[in-house]
């Protein structure tokens, strides 16, 4: 990374936390999306009588992404977390943060 | 497999249980027990949301309906997922409040409604007893599917019978290790270890039938692929309303059922440990849930027609001939059926003793005793009410006979809990939500969750009569139980999900926006809310001037025990700057007491408590606009200045307390200079005297004996006052040497008895002991100690001015340390004499009827600063009590 760039950021690892509790966040909406999508196919695959086992296989991908996912943002999360506790704790009441803090957008 | 095999294996694995619980017991209460506070112990007791249900029905309901099972594991994935949605804020609202149970969030968060508590804990109860008896019948059938198709038929197991002693069995188990002591909050680390080792056991064992499955019977997992593609579920297609709805379904009740909100939130040591369940505790539901479809696939294909699709996880492996794994797997779905049960039974008997009956029996007895301890009364209050819901639990399962109607238990059940969820989260997240708006939404909730789906589970003419069923209520057709408002299409499951939440929502809304909080209300929906904003104002709960420390103490000492009470004061009045145990009664420190109690008694009763020592006014105005929304953000200032100015009322305080403990101590000092320069010339007046009269005249021989004697005499008064002085400066340098040796408890007591015995010798005291907790032996100065204990039992001779004086010895340890009390009967030190009394030279007493020079107090406190103690004393007790505290191992250990 350039020196340079960080530079013109206060406080970037702060900026990069709120980030990747926003990404742990979203991840139950992503996932509760990818695990519905089986509904979408059940009508035209009917037929082959075979959604049972294809759709096995397709969850349980889901479901370890889903595992490794959250295991990769958890692991970050406390990294960060053992620097500061205060900020995220803000951050995850999901109130917007005050104004007079430079990195908080 | 001998019927007497499988109950010695069941025996032998409780066992195992009772050891670890408690072996970790054991550690935990001498502080070794870093390791069961890991993350990984606490993902393991969170698998408590695997039940005998998930050990053996999963694999049925596969059977039956295809992928669906998965549901029920996909619901909670994603709210451990996404927890930092939910449980993060959950936890750190239990952790701050001091949470005891579900019911006794919401009561909290609502004004600390008992009411609420009240509804809550009729919801779990209603819905886990059938649970429990479901678990009950698992571990039957099982018994009887391995007991039975081993033995020839004639030595069938008494069914009814095992499931009874089941029963007993664990309301034993529980009871000995949920009910040891009231926490703080109620945490109970040997429960949570066993629970750890079952979630390990049943892991393995679904695991190792798996494997057997799939690499045994078939060859392997794509043989397994090719016959899922075979088989008659091949073509089941998912229902969407039902996919999505049990989704839900599973992820509200892993909120919201009582037991894993008890290890989910109560048990929480660390809120990092979320972090790592996040994704530690849903590959622990996959792992679980992975060969679940091969075992049904297998089990459809290789077994009978008509076997039970329910039980294949045992008879797969029996048909095979294999017994050794038939038992694992039968050991690992008996553990999961106790595990649940413990851990479902204490959460229950938590609510039911802190909501429906503590308030009770505090209001029985409210007026006529003041003195009794009352964490026995608890405490009983809880051991009989694990009895009663297991009692309940078995008495539900002997009613429906083990019929097929439990297996669908387990959704019903689900759904009833889940009702809580809407009054939860609005709860947390809408400062706008009120006790009335929850208790509507949680009853109108429940009813219509009984009437569209528990009653009708029993089928026609068993709960509601076949004309109800089918007819409606009175005739009227739209109100049928299970197409309500004429919706047929639906799934009874669905319909009932719909309807329950439809009304449930709408009324926790209508009846929140409508009323009006009351105050401590709104002070709670702020703490809750914004658990996580420091920078708004946190008003406390309580008014200023709440009754004196002294009694309060008394009060937490009924409730939390002496010693828990004892150590809490002292650390809050070392918090304010103070010496002692009586800290101020500031507002802060009483709100601290009552969550403190709320761990104990659950937060509606520790409120009713305190509030009765308040006279009823706990909210004052400004606490109250305090949280007003509009004069929040104006109130941040005035509030920092105004901690600002107690701050500094109190560094005042300490500083005029200093001061006037300095010129109490010059004016002291200037007394003892007086009193020493009297006590060493009276003596010495009279030396001289008689020695002149000695020198000077010839006297008889027996005159000038009687005058040696009396020189010597006073001599001998002189040295033992030089050799007190000399000993205090000897201590007080720090030069002292210590003779360090192990010592028994009981021989420092028994010698200071006699030698201190000497005092006063015509006043006859009764001495109260327990020569059990004396047979300690600690490593200590023997010597130094005896002087201590002797000193202060001459004192309690001289000073205690009771007609039948008493004087109480006891015995304690704690965290390494020893420590003995010395209490009588007399009337007691007043607060502001405590702090002088180890002083050099004070004396409370007419000094001539003391005898001393003061010396003996200060001289004790020095002795036990040499030997890592300390010596205090103890308000509260009645009459003048005294603690020594010394390390059971000198030098101290370090904390």
């Amino acid at each position: 990374m350039k020196p340079k760039a960080s530079a013109l950021f206060l406080a970037r690892s702060l900026y990069r936390k709120r980030r990747l509790s926003d990404a742990a966040k979203l991840l139950p909406i992503f996932g509760a999306v990818l695990l519905l999508l089986p509904l979408l196919w059940v009508h035209q695959s009917a037929p082959e009588r075979s959604s049972t086992a294809t759709n096995w296989v397709y969850l349980f991908i889901v479901w370890s992404f889903l595992i490794l996912a959250a295991a990769c943002l958890a692991k970050s999360l406390n990294k960060f977390e053992d620097g500061n506790d205060q900020a995220l704790a803000e951050n995850v009441s999901g109130r917007t943060p005050k104004s007079g803090r430079p990195d908080a957008f | 497999m001998p019927f007497n095999l499988l109950i010695l294996a069941c025996f032998i694995y409780v066992l195992l249980l009772f050891m670890v619980a408690f072996w970790v017991e054991r550690r935990a209460v001498i502080g070794q027990a870093k390791w069961l506070k890991s993350p990984l112990v606490y993902t393991l007791s969170l698998s408590i949301y695997c039940t005998a249900w998930t050990f053996y029905g999963a694999v049925g309901y596969a059977s039956r309906s295809g992928l669906e099972f998965l549901t029920i594991y996909l619901g909670p994935t994603l709210v451990f997922v996404g927890w930092l949605w939910f449980l993060r804020k959950l936890v750190r609202i239990g952790r701050v409040q001091g949470v005891t149970s579900i019911a006794d969030l919401i009561s909290s968060r609502f004004g600390k409604s008992n009411l609420l508590g009240v509804i809550v804990t009729l919801i779990c109860v209603v819905a886990a007893t059938p649970y429990i008896a479901l678990q009950l019948q698992s571990v039957t059938s099982s018994f009887s599917v391995l007991a039975g198709t081993l033995t020839k038929g004639w030595e069938q197991p008494d069914t009814a019978s095992i499931a009874f002693w089941v029963a007993v069995g664990l309301a034993v188990f529980t009871v000995l290790f949920g009910t040891r002591n009231l926490d703080a909050k109620e945490q109970h680390p040997g429960i949570v270890t066993a629970i750890a080792v079952e979630a390990i056991v049943k892991l393995i064992a679904l695991l190792a039938v798996g494997i057997f499955v799939v690499w045994g019977m078939a060859d392997g997992p794509m043989d397994v692929f090719e016959r899922l593609q075979r088989a008659d579920i091949a073509g089941w297609e998912i229902k969407p309303s039902r996919w999505a709805g049990l989704t839900f379904l599973a992820a509200a009740a892993v909120i919201t059922l009582p037991r894993m909100f008890q290890v989910m939130v109560v048990e929480n040591d660390n809120e990092k440990h979320l972090a790592t369940a996040s994704w530690a505790f849903p590959l622990y539901l996959m792992l679980m849930s992975l060969f679940v479809m091969p075992i049904a696939v297998m089990g459809l294909d290789m077994m009978p027609a008509h076997a039970n699709p329910d039980l294949f996880v045992l008879t797969l492996p029996l048909s095979q001939g294999q017994n050794a794994l038939a038992m694992l797997a039968f050991l690992g779905g008996f553990s999961s059926a106790t595990s649940m049960v413990i851990v479902a039974s204490i959460a229950l008997a938590t609510m039911v003793s802190n909501h429906i009956v503590m308030p009770i029996w505090l209001r029985l007895r409210s007026s006529t005793s003041q003195n009794t301890d009352l964490r026995g009364s608890i405490l009983l209050a809880r051991r009989c009410s694990i009895a009663a819901i297991l009692a309940l639990g078995y008495g539900y399962y002997e009613l429906s006979g083990g019929s097929s109607a439990l297996a669908a238990i387990g959704l019903i059940s689900f759904m009833g809990v889940a009702q809580i969820l809407p009054s939860l989260l609005g709860g947390i997240f809408w400062r706008g939500a009120t006790k009335l708006g929850a208790a509507l939404g949680l009853s109108i909730g429940i009813v219509v969750w009984a009437y569209t789906l528990f009653l009708p589970s029993f089928g026609p003419d068993e709960a509601l009569s076949a004309a109800i069923m089918f007819n409606g209520p009175f005739g009227l057709y739209w109100l049928r139980p299970q197409t309500l408002f004429g919706i047929t299409g639906l799934d009874p499951l669905m319909h009932s999900l719909f309807w329950s939440f439809f009304f449930n929502i709408t009324a926790f809304f209508l009846g929140s926006l409508l009323s009006f909080p009351n105050p401590v209300e709104r002070l709670q929906s702020a703490a809750f809310v914004n658990v996580f904003e420091e920078d708004v104002p946190n008003p406390s709960r309580w008014a200023q001037g709440l009754g004196e420390p002294e009694s309060l103490l008394i009060m937490a000492q009924r409730v939390l025990g002496d010693e828990v009470a004892l150590s809490f004061f002292s650390a809050a009045a070392g918090a304010q700057g103070k010496v002692g145990f009586l800290p101020d009664t500031t507002p802060r420190f009483v709100e601290q007491l009552e969550r403190r109690f709320a761990g104990a008694v659950g937060a509606a009763t520790a409120h009713a408590m305190l509030s009765q020592l308040a006279g009823g006014k706990s909210v004052s105005v400004e606490d109250l606009m305090a949280v007003a929304d509009e004069a929040a953000q104006n109130l941040v200032y005035s509030q920092r200045l105004e901690n600002n100015q107690h701050e500094l009322t109190r560094a005042t305080r300490a500083l005029r307390e200093a001061n006037s403990k300095l010129t109490q101590l010059s004016v002291q000092k200037d007394a003892f200079l007086s009193q020493v320069s009297h006590e060493l010339r009276t003596p010495m007046t009279s030396i001289r005297a008689f020695s002149e009269i000695l020198m000077t005249v010839d006297l008889p021989s027996e005159t000038v004996l009687k005058y040696a004697t009396i020189i010597d005499t006073e001599g001998a008064r002189l040295t033992r006052l030089l050799d007190d002085l000399l000993d205090l400066s000897v201590l007080q340098s720090g030069a002292v040497r210590l003779d360090l040796q192990m010592v028994k408890v009981q021989d420092l007591i028994e010698r200071a008895l006699i030698a201190a015995s000497q005092t006063c010798p015509e006043r006859v005291f009764l001495i109260n002991r327990n020569l059990a907790y004396e047979q300690i032996f600690i490593k200590s100065d023997g010597d130094r100690l005896v002087q201590v204990f002797i000193n202060l039992v001459s004192n309690a001779r001289k000073y205690c001015s009771a007609k039948l004086p008493e004087l109480a010895i006891s015995v304690g340890q704690k965290g390494g340390h020893l420590m003995i009390d010395f209490i009588d009967n007399g009337n007691g030190i007043s607060v502001e004499k405590q702090e002088l009394i180890f002083e050099k030279f004070a004396r409370l007493t007419d000094e001539s009827k003391a005898g001393g020079a003061g010396l003996g107090l200060a001289i004790c406190r020095e002795v036990l600063s040499n030997l890592a103690g300390r010596i205090e004393y103890l308000p509260g007790k009645g009459g003048t009590a005294f603690r020594v505290t010394v390390p059971l191992y000198f030098p101290a250990p370090k904390d």
